[in-house]
């Protein structure tokens, strides 16, 4: 199959997963929100959240079985820590991720999500380019 | 705010695994779960200059493409008023429409995050039990943040509401 088909496939997938949990529980699958909101939790509003990391966790590592997918991570383990806190912070602050703002947000058409997806993407891109640059390459 | 939450019913959170399940084989297929190919469709550079910066992987392009089809599709058409969802009472979605600064902020700090790892939240969970400690550095770091976050920002909790139209 060809890359450009397959990821196209993947993201049916996702889009598919979060018009399952739209439709039956009413609620965005922003991942970011969902995981924020296990860690603050507030009464009668965590189980869901549970369940639905718990198939994120569970699919993610048997689909990476199955397929034999790498997991290459090209970074020391001291930069993921501070990539780690940076998203845990950033996502918050900015109430979502790639997930929350750039599918379901975009999806809803809101102008707050497009703003926050053209930001990350772009502030992303810049710290590939400064850290390309920075290594020399 | 909706007045109460009810808790869902077996059913509802079979769902919610369900819809878990099918987002983690949607993200291992579309190739976000690869920090490379990640790191590749960020690196701009490379339409520029392949020799200098590497190639650039358009491939990211195709997962929100084929993600935004189902998703402009799913919210135009199921959140209705006067309808509910499935298994809950009531669809909650997010109510805000206002551009602050903590909105940019914020998404300027997950950026440098995540182009700095490949990992945006969904994929680094999706590969939390392969990923060795890589993964698991990673998203524990994560949820640290986010407890941070929250705590300096008390009044984060997302403003969320019933669906009116």
């Amino acid at each position: 199959m060809h890359p450009f088909v397959q990821s196209a496939l993947g993201g049916l997938l996702v889009g598919c997963a979060i018009w399952l949990l739209l439709a039956s529980l009413g609620r965005v699958a922003g991942i970011s929100g969902i995981a924020a909101g296990t860690l603050v939790p507030t009464k009668g509003d965590s189980a869901w959240r549970w369940a639905f990391l718990g198939g994120l966790v569970v699919s993610g590592a048997l689909t990476a079985h199955l397929l034999d997918t790498p997991t290459t991570v090209l970074r020391p383990l001291a930069l993921l820590a501070a990539a780690g806190l940076l998203v845990g912070v950033g996502t918050v602050l900015g109430s979502g991720c790639t997930s929350g703002h750039g599918v379901c947000g975009l999806g809803r058409r809101s102008g707050r999500s497009l703003v926050a997806t053209l930001t990350f993407m772009v502030s992303a891109m810049a710290t590939v380019l400064l850290v390309n640059l920075y290594r020399g390459v | 705010m909706s007045s109460k939450l009810l808790k869902p019913t077996l059913t509802g959170l079979l769902a919610a695994l369900l819809a878990g399940g099918l987002f983690g084989v949607g993200l291992v297929v579309s190739g976000m779960t690869q920090p490379a190919k990640v790191l590749g469709f960020l690196n701009i550079a490379g339409i520029w200059s392949t020799e200098r910066f590497g190639p650039w992987d358009a491939s990211l392009v195709f997962v929100m493409g084929g993600a935004l089809c189902v998703t402009l599709l799913a919210f135009a058409i199921t959140p209705r008023a006067g309808c509910k969802p499935w298994f809950a009472d009531s669809f909650q979605l997010p109510t805000r429409y206002d551009i602050d600064i903590k909105l940019v902020a914020g998404s300027v700090l997950f950026g440098v995050g995540w182009g700095l790892a490949g990992y945006c939240p969904g994929p680094a969970l999706a590969s939390l039990l392969r990923g060795g400690q890589d993964t698991l550095v990673f998203t524990a770091c994560m949820a640290f943040g986010m407890l941070i976050a929250h705590k300096f920002t008390p009044s984060q909790k997302e403003a969320h509401g019933q669906f009116k139209k």
